[in-house]
């Protein structure tokens, strides 16, 4: 019978919410990470030198972190095309605004923003940083971080782009707070308003946060 | 105090002959409608003219028309039940509507409910969820146990009536962007599991009759909360995380 539990329509809602949940989480330490960097060079290469080069991050935080997006996007396309199977022939007019959030019936657009978000970040930070570490084999130098972020920052096309993808983000998590708490059952009378408060909070002031991180330093670079 | 205005509309129906071949919208025009007839009547209407022009009427299903059946299933100007809270078609009236208005009227649309004819769709993949375990075995051999006899909490007994309200009428996967039936299932899961009688089999229950609801092709909750706001019943969203809650107890257990 446990075979049937992830297999089942319930069971991928609760691998998907679980893989939502653990994004969440990610997303609060890089962003306590990044927000350092508008408060103090110092602390900022520090955090990042430590979460660069200790192997634990490295080896096994990072591949952990990329199963997690991968299985949360590759579950996501799995249940929109099941989803979009279960109804074959669509209503001639339909009024989804008058039931429903356009956020919670967008989850997949502002999800594959996200994804392409993703891939130019990937291209952007993280390729020239495993090509650093591991490919041309420089040697470390615990203080590069902070020059890195603010030559980064400097380009106005970049900034745009980043700044864009977190109004996806905050539409993404808008819905998706919540929504993640209702999958996986955990729902009462006292506490749901509560989690809705804080998914709120969470989906707006995060991304206004890395937004305001962009800004900065681009600010800082005129 | 009746309007004195009748309503000048033009309808947009979804006509098909049967299960087989494939229907299109159809545009009728229907005047001097009173403001205070239901939809159902306005629909009346509308097919004795059709029968008075030599034309196939309308196929709709109705029984009650008092809102406790839920048969009437019509998505009207794209909402299960047409625009208003809580109320089934039958119980919607024609002073909803503007005069010179275009009313859209199409069938609930979901693969697991395919259409048989026009506005009529089949419904049975509900009852063969309700087979897979929307029961409880009581021993009927003579000596069955008075049933208020076993104390039940006013919570759990208020939220088990809420929830047999469900009338089974499938707004809920009309609504849906996903047709997900999930509203309707965890209404019946959660009125049999939050008793003492139905706590028996709960375990089986809630399994079968997911399994049940998946295999009949309807799609997953993406907890847009679609389904609740067009409820004729006003069923909660609470049922689907207590559904979820025991889905996923009994995976485990
Ligand atoms: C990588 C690109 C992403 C894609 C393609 C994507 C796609 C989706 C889709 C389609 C859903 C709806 C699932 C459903 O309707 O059942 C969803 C839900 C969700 N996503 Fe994403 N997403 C992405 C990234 C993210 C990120 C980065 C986060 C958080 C930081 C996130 C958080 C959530 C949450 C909280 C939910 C709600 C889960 C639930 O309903 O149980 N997503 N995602
Ligand atoms: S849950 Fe509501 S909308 Fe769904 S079948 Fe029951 S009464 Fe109809
Ligand atoms: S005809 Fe019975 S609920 Fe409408």
């Amino acid at each position: 019978m446990s075979k049937q539990l992830f297999s089942g329509s319930i069971g991928r809602k609760f691998a998907m919410a679980l893989s939502a949940l653990f994004l969440i989480i990610f997303l609060l330490q890089h962003f306590t990470i990044n927000f350092t960097s508008v408060l103090s060079e110092e602390t900022f290469n520090e955090l990042s030198h430590f979460m660069g080069t200790n192997p634990i991050i490295q080896f096994v935080m990072q591949p952990i972190l990329m199963f997690g997006v991968a299985f949360h996007f590759i579950m996501g396309f799995i249940l929109e095309i099941k989803n979009r199977n279960s109804r074959a022939i669509k209503y001639a007019k339909n009024n989804g605004a008058a039931n429903s959030s356009w956020m919670s019936r967008n989850m997949i657009w502002s999800g594959l923003f996200i994804l392409f978000f993703l891939g130019f970040h990937f291209y952007d930070f993280w390729i020239p940083e495993m090509n650093y570490k591991y490919i041309e084999m420089k040697p470390e130098d615990p203080n590069r971080y902070y020059d890195e972020v603010v030559h980064m920052f400097a380009s106005p096309g970049r900034v745009i782009v980043y700044c864009l993808s977190f109004v996806f983000l905050a539409l993404h998590l808008m819905h998706g707070f919540q929504s993640a708490f209702q999958s996986m059952g955990a729902r009462h009378d006292k506490y749901t308003p509560a989690i809705q408060k804080i998914g709120r909070a969470y989906a707006i002031l995060i991304p206004v946060g890395f937004i305001f991180i962009a800004v900065f330093h681009y600010v800082n670079s005129l | 105090m009746s309007a004195t205005e009748g309503l000048n509309l033009t309808l947009k129906v979804w006509r098909q002959k049967n299960d087989k071949e494939q229907g299109k919208m159809e545009t009728y025009q229907v005047s001097d409608i009173s403001p205070d007839s239901s939809f159902l009547e306005m629909m009346d209407i509308l097919n004795e003219q059709l029968i008075a022009e030599d034309n196939e009427p309308v196929a709709f299903d109705h029984d009650c028309r008092e809102g406790i059946c839920g048969s009437c299933s019509m998505y009207i100007n794209g909402e299960a039940h047409g625009p208003g809270r809580e109320i089934t078609t039958c119980q919607l009236h024609m002073r909803e509507f503007k005069d010179g208005e275009t009313i859209f009227i199409e069938p609930w649309r979901a693969k697991a409910f395919p259409v048989i004819k026009d506005l009529v769709v089949d419904r049975s993949a509900f009852d063969r969820v309700m087979n897979a375990g929307g029961f409880i075995s009581v021993n009927t051999s003579g000596n069955t146990q008075d049933a208020n006899a076993i104390p039940i909490d006013k919570h759990d007994a208020d939220k088990a009536f809420d929830a047999a309200t469900c009338i089974g009428c499938g707004a809920c996967v009309a609504s849906c962007k996903n047709a997900s039936a999930m509203l309707f299932v965890s209404a019946k899961v959660s009125q049999l599991s939050l008793l003492p009688q139905g706590k028996v089999e709960a375990k089986e229950r809630v399994q079968n009759m997911v399994k049940q609801m998946d295999e009949e092709g309807f799609g997953n909750c993406s907890n847009t909360g679609a389904c609740e706001v067009e409820c004729p019943k006003g069923i909660s969203l609470e049922n689907i995380a207590r559904m979820n809650r025991e889905y996923l107890k009994s995976g485990i257990s």
